[in-house]
């Protein structure tokens, strides 16, 4: 390592704890200070009454398990569209490769909300949907399909699919077919050899794809507000009106300091697939 | 077979809302949904809205400057990442490089938030929250992005040409700037675009660390949605599309012309 180097590895590493990790010893430190009127509203005597609060009020609860299991039903909607979509990807020509991944990655690269508006647009009761179905005469009245916690769901597949399909496809291209092949020798039908072989060892592509869409979608505050209804209860919801509509700095800090502790096991997970990903 | 039917359906997914809302965007009918005859009306109303102008304008740069900043940052990242060996602390390191990559922005937001409201209240001849909260708040969440990018490149490249310099006489600071710079040109752009969509349409962040003065185009564009759809708004949202499709494809046409 040249002295250059050491010199920009040091700079990172300053910039590193000023602005990644500094900012989370703040919110542990505001999470256990007293909520006060005032500019900043919060201050120093040391209390556990945003912690309390969280125990003792269900709406918090709530809207952590909700927001799990929103988050956990949209990664299995994910992985099962993602999948055969990676798979029918990595079993094509090289040309046709590269361009069926740039669509897929494409959409990511466009605003994201963008990408949900454009769905308040084909969900509202005089949407699209709605609009089509109605002249086709399958339905009397516009369904109920925005301000859902379906719509939400979908939401979340929408936007999080291309995090899905990318590890995936790393994984399957990398897959040999000599194995397949001779799975096929053997007498195994297809479905069998894909049992066995294809999905035991795009293992690692499963996980790092499904977590990649769980993690974010747990703290999700865009799509629930704008897709979901007022009784769609999502953690990143509760957290930015404690916020900005409640001026509770300490409560907001502490809904945050719960929702890392939930989610610290999933990204430890994710880092470690990670690394084993790019060393193998 | 089955696969590639269930992918033509995934594409057609995340396609169709997009061109939906393109086509609208040149509807004459304010009723967003019922089609009266090609306009192009909302375009001109968007372009004379002094709101979203604005807010446009404070985007842009906060993008351009936060995605500069980023790029530098990240590039040393992912330089290290890739080429120092197992030096102290790499997993950490590299941990809390990808930690904004998971993280849900609203934590990362209100993270960042409090930082500044500690450094104000301990140095209070700093500026207050603007423009230059906005640039450090965008380039430490896109950094991540940047350095994955780069150590991806540097990883898949042969030490020889920076060897052979290195050989030649080259001192390290030449080596870096003739040979590796030039190597990998191609991921740094990449990292750039990237960092500069990511931070152009970021809403979250955004909300928690500007200031009165420094509102965002997904600022406006958030507060106009909650109120219903907006033909102005999805004339707006077209050219979005259009300008980052069409930043790709120049960013894949001169990635493609400096491999050749």
């Amino acid at each position: 390592m040249t002295g250059a180097g050491k010199g920009a590895l040091t700079a990172v590493w300053l910039w590193i704890a000023l602005v990644l990790l500094l900012p989370f010893a703040i919110v542990l430190k505001i999470s256990f200070a007293t909520s006060q009127l005032g500019v900043p509203p919060y201050g120093p005597p040391v209390s556990f009454s945003a912690y309390a609060a969280l125990i003792h009020d269900n709406l918090y609860l709530n809207a952590y398990l909700s927001s799990l299991r929103t988050a956990f039903v949209a990664t299995v909607i994910a992985l099962l569209l993602g999948y055969p979509m990676a798979y029918a990807i990595a079993r094509c020509s090289q040309r046709w490769r590269s361009i069926l991944l740039l669509l897929v990655v494409l959409p990511f690269w466009t605003s994201f909300l963008i990408r949900i508006y454009a769905w308040i647009g084909l969900l509202r009761p005089t949407g699209l949907v709605n609009t089509v179905l109605e002249s086709l005469g399958l339905i009397d009245a516009p369904l109920r399909l925005i301000n859902t916690d379906g719509a939400v769901m979908l939401g979340i597949v929408y936007t999080y699919l291309p995090f899905m399909v990318l590890p995936l496809y790393a994984r399957l291209e990398k897959l040999d077919p000599a194995l397949l092949e001779a799975a096929a020798d053997l007498g195994a039908r297809p479905w069998r050899a894909f049992l066995k072989i294809t999905l035991p060892l795009s293992h690692p592509g499963i996980i790092a794809g499904c977590l990649l869409v769980f993690i974010p979608a747990v703290g999700e505050f865009v799509i629930p507000e704008l897709l979901g209804g007022p009784d769609t209860l999502m953690i990143g919801k509760v957290l930015w009106s404690e916020f900005f509509t409640n001026r509770n700095w300490p409560m907001s800090a502490a809904v945050a300091v719960i929702l890392l502790a939930l989610l610290i096991v999933p990204i430890m997970w994710f880092q470690s697939v990670g690394h084993r990903e790019a060393r193998s | 077979m089955t696969a590639r039917v269930i992918l033509g359906f995934g594409l057609a997914f995340l396609y169709l809302p997009l061109l939906v809302v393109m086509g609208y965007s040149f509807n004459a009918s304010r009723l967003v949904t019922v089609w009266t005859g090609f306009s192009t009306q909302w375009y001109f109303e968007l372009f004379a809205d002094r709101q979203i102008m604005r807010a446009a304008g404070i985007s842009f740069i906060v993008a351009f400057v936060s995605a500069s900043v980023a790029t530098v940052l990240g590039m040393a990242a992912g330089y290290a990442l890739a080429r120092f060996g197992p030096f102290r602390g790499r997993a950490i390191f590299a941990g809390l490089l990808a930690m904004p990559l998971v993280m849900p922005e609203v934590i990362t937001g209100l993270a960042l938030l409090l930082l500044f409201v500690a450094a104000q209240s301990a140095m209070p001849w700093l500026p207050g929250r603007g423009v230059g909260t906005l640039i450090i708040a965008h380039a430490s969440l896109t950094m991540a992005y940047v350095a994955v990018i780069v150590q991806a490149r540097v990883a898949g490249m042969a030490r020889d040409y920076e060897e052979a310099a290195a050989d030649l006489g080259a001192k390290p600071a030449a080596v870096f700037l003739y040979v590796t710079l030039p190597l990998i040109a191609p991921a740094l752009v990449a990292g750039w675009l990237l960092a500069f969509v990511l931070s152009l349409d970021d809403l979250v962040i955004a909300s928690f660390t500007s200031g009165p003065q420094s509102t965002t185009l997904p600022m406006v564009v958030f507060s106009s949605v909650r109120l219903g759809v907006s033909p102005k708004i999805n004339a707006l949202a077209t050219i979005l599309i259009l300008v980052t499709f069409a930043m790709l494809v120049v960013a894949g046409l001169l990635s493609r012309r400096r491999s050749k």
